[in-house]
């Protein structure tokens, strides 16, 4: 791989500070070998980032359909191992920042080290590791995210302290993912007065790094709300259930982004 | 040895808090709480109260002479069974609901795997009037059938957990994601010494109370302190250690804990953590775990629904690693003979979950002066349907 000057999370917000779309979903569902047939979906239909899960026996920061995702991309035989090796290679031929999300567990066993490498390698530009604690990172693995290029990026909720965000902003790069509300991934849908008044008590914060607005963000409205509040929004679930419908899988993703970016 | 846990949450390579940011303000709150409630003189006559009056404490330290002539050494049992609700459980409990009444919360939830920390929850949450959801895998409701009755008279809502294996791992996960979901009102009252810091000393530290009693009692039985062992089995380790938290400093002190090894170690039906468990994370902490090399955490299988938890809690993972206790396991079978026998040469129908560590006895050498402390952390009523099917009695 060549060496880039800036990473490519970064590239993106530089050139684009509204209306962001970032697309989770999990590898290997819904079969073992879409991930790849997915990105390059995602990245024809106009999504701006995305963001692939990582699956775990365990995700206890998610909802039912992210769960059921995980249990049948583990059940086709995904692993951490497989994920990176589908993604070799790939950087040929897509352009989006990828941002790979999951628990901490699969990492450690792979090797955090070794981990690192490989997403370099391949071309991964950041890590959302939910579980992962702060001092965790800033003390064993933040040189490491640093040395193969790879950005952190940190949760905030609307419980989360002024004093915690403000320690997470000064610690985190590529941008902040905002959780809409108190929840799992997929259990809320709408936003609610109490979001909005959350959403405007950070824009006021002026933080340092961007920020995407996820969970419940599930179609145009919900989308549209998230951006008049941050730089964009990320679909998980929503997006889950789309590529899960009858049809022809790209088909499925042209449409479902098509509708929400309106 | 020092057994403390550090500002961290780490019991040496073992604990911490890997907890997603979604549960960061509770955890804080109890980590930064639980201390000072603790120590507070009311909080302490409340819970002693409760522990004489309403639990029943203390539990007598009782010379089993018949065991004894068996095993050839002094075997005592510490008799968590004769608790209220039939289990060591209530004592976390109890303390658990005065933490939460001090933090200012109005709701209970709870994961169960025998049923007997959900009943104990249940119980607690009656007590004091407060709303009490308890999460349990549906297979266990199915094996554990009369404790869901005992949850639910005592007026708990229990909602089967369906995801997984459906047995405590799972109801783990769904009590976690309820609190996710529910992060003001609500606390968590986690049933073993698991979970993210400082679940797993808060926890030991209100269990802690059984090797208080067993220093006392056995001084006057014994005219010392220390007994050379004390035995105690372990799902996530909250009675063991219980049991074993006044001795860790007591280098010449055993302690011995049990796993399930269910239809054996090399069966790929057991829930023997240290045996077939790496370092990994679940539930909030870094600890021994049973999982694949991919890490994805195992299904482990024991006939205990107690015990049936891929992994233990970090101070045991600690105690393991570094060989202050000594680590056995027993099989089902090995279980249901020791509680068998128990039942037969002392009248007395241990939990399953007990029946592990009763099956030890018979895997160690003693000499006829050894005493022997055995935790006999809750009885069998609610394993009849267990023994009745198993049959050879
Ligand atoms: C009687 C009894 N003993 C032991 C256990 C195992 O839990 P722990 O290892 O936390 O003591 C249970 C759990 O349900 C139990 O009911």
């Amino acid at each position: 791989m060549t060496k880039r000057d800036m990473n490519r999370i970064e590239e993106l917000f530089n050139r684009k500070s509204q209306r962001v779309l970032n697309v989770y979903f999990t590898a290997g569902y819904p079969t073992l070998n879409d991930t790849v047939g997915i990105m390059e979906s995602l990245e024809a239909t106009g999504a701006d980032l995305i963001e692939i899960g990582i699956p775990f026996s365990d995700p206890i920061a998610d909802g039912p359909t992210i769960q059921e995702s995980n249990g049948i991309a583990l059940d086709n035989g995904m692993t951490l191992k497989l994920l990176l090796e589908q993604l070799e290679g790939v950087r040929h031929k897509f352009g989006l920042p990828i941002i790979l999300m999951g628990y901490i567990n699969p990492i450690v066993q792979y090797g955090i080290e070794a981990f690192c490498q490989k997403c370099q390698e391949v071309g991964v530009d950041g890590l959302i590791l939910p579980d992962l604690p702060m001092f965790e990172y800033l003390e064993v693995y933040k040189p490491l995210f640093e040395k193969h290029g790879l950005l952190n990026i940190f949760l905030i909720t609307p419980q989360t302290s002024e004093s915690r965000i403000r320690e997470i902003d000064q610690n985190s790069n590529g941008f902040i993912y905002m959780v809409s509300s108190a929840s799992t991934t997929g259990a809320k849908t709408g936003i609610s007065q109490d979001q909005e008044a959350y959403f405007s008590r950070i824009k006021e914060m002026n933080l340092k790094n961007p920020t995407l607005i996820g969970f419940g963000i599930s179609n145009k409205e919900t989308f549209d709300k998230a951006c008049e509040n941050a730089n964009g929004a990320i679909i998980g679930s929503a997006f889950i259930k789309a590529i899960s419908q009858e049809g022809v899988i790209a088909n499925n993703i042209n449409e479902f982004i098509q509708s929400i970016k309106g | 040895m020092k057994v403390k846990v550090d500002e961290r949450g780490y019991y040496g390579n073992f604990g911490g808090a890997y907890i997603p940011e979604m549960l960061y303000p509770n955890v804080e709150e109890l980590r930064d709480n639980y201390e000072r409630i603790m120590q507070a003189e009311d909080f302490q006559e409340e819970f002693q109260s409760l522990l004489k009056d309403f639990v029943g404490r203390p539990t007598p330290l009782y010379f089993a002479k018949r065991l004894s002539q068996k095993y050839g050494a002094k075997v005592y049992l510490k008799r968590e069974d004769l608790c209220h609700t039939g289990a060591h459980k209530v004592n976390n409990t109890i303390g658990q609901i005065l933490m939460a009444q001090r933090l200012g919360k109005k709701k209970i939830i709870a994961e169960t795997g025998a049923g007997q920390h959900g009943v104990a929850t249940a119980t607690v949450c009656a007590l004091m009037g407060v709303e009490c959801i308890v999460y349990m895998g549906a297979v266990d409701m199915e094996r554990q059938k009369p404790n869901v009755e005992r949850m639910r008279i005592l007026g708990a809502e229990v909602r089967a957990a369906e995801s997984g294996s459906k047995t405590l791992k799972d109801a783990t996960n769904e009590a976690m994601r309820h609190w996710i979901n529910n992060p003001t009102d609500t606390h968590y009252i986690i049933g073993s010494v698991v979970g993210p810091h400082p679940y797993p000393e808060m926890v030991a530290r209100f269990q802690s109370v059984i090797s208080e009693e067993i220093r006392k009692q056995l001084l006057s039985h014994e005219g010392t302190e220390k007994p050379d062992y004390v035995v105690a089995c372990v799902g996530g380790g909250s009675n063991a250690a219980g049991a074993f938290y006044h001795y860790y400093d007591d280098e010449d002190v055993q302690l011995v804990a049990v796993e399930a090894a269910g239809l054996g170690n090399d069966s790929g039906e057991s829930a023997a953590t240290t045996v077939l468990g790496k370092p990994g994370v679940l539930h909030g902490s870094k600890t021994l775990l049973m999982q694949t090399a991919d890490g994805q955490v195992v299904e482990p299988y024991s006939i205990s629904a107690g015990l049936d938890y891929p992994g233990i809690g970090p101070v045991h993972a600690h105690l393991f690693e570094t060989g202050r206790a000594q680590f056995y396991s027993a099989t089902d079978e090995e279980a249901m003979q020791a509680g068998i026998e128990l039942s037969r040469l002392e009248g007395i129908i241990p939990a399953i979950e007990t029946a592990h560590a009763l099956a030890a006895l018979n895997q160690m050498t003693f000499k006829a002066e050894d005493v022997v402390v055995l935790n006999l952390s809750g009885r069998g009523d609610k394993d009849l349907e267990t023994y009745i099917k198993w049959g050879k009695y």
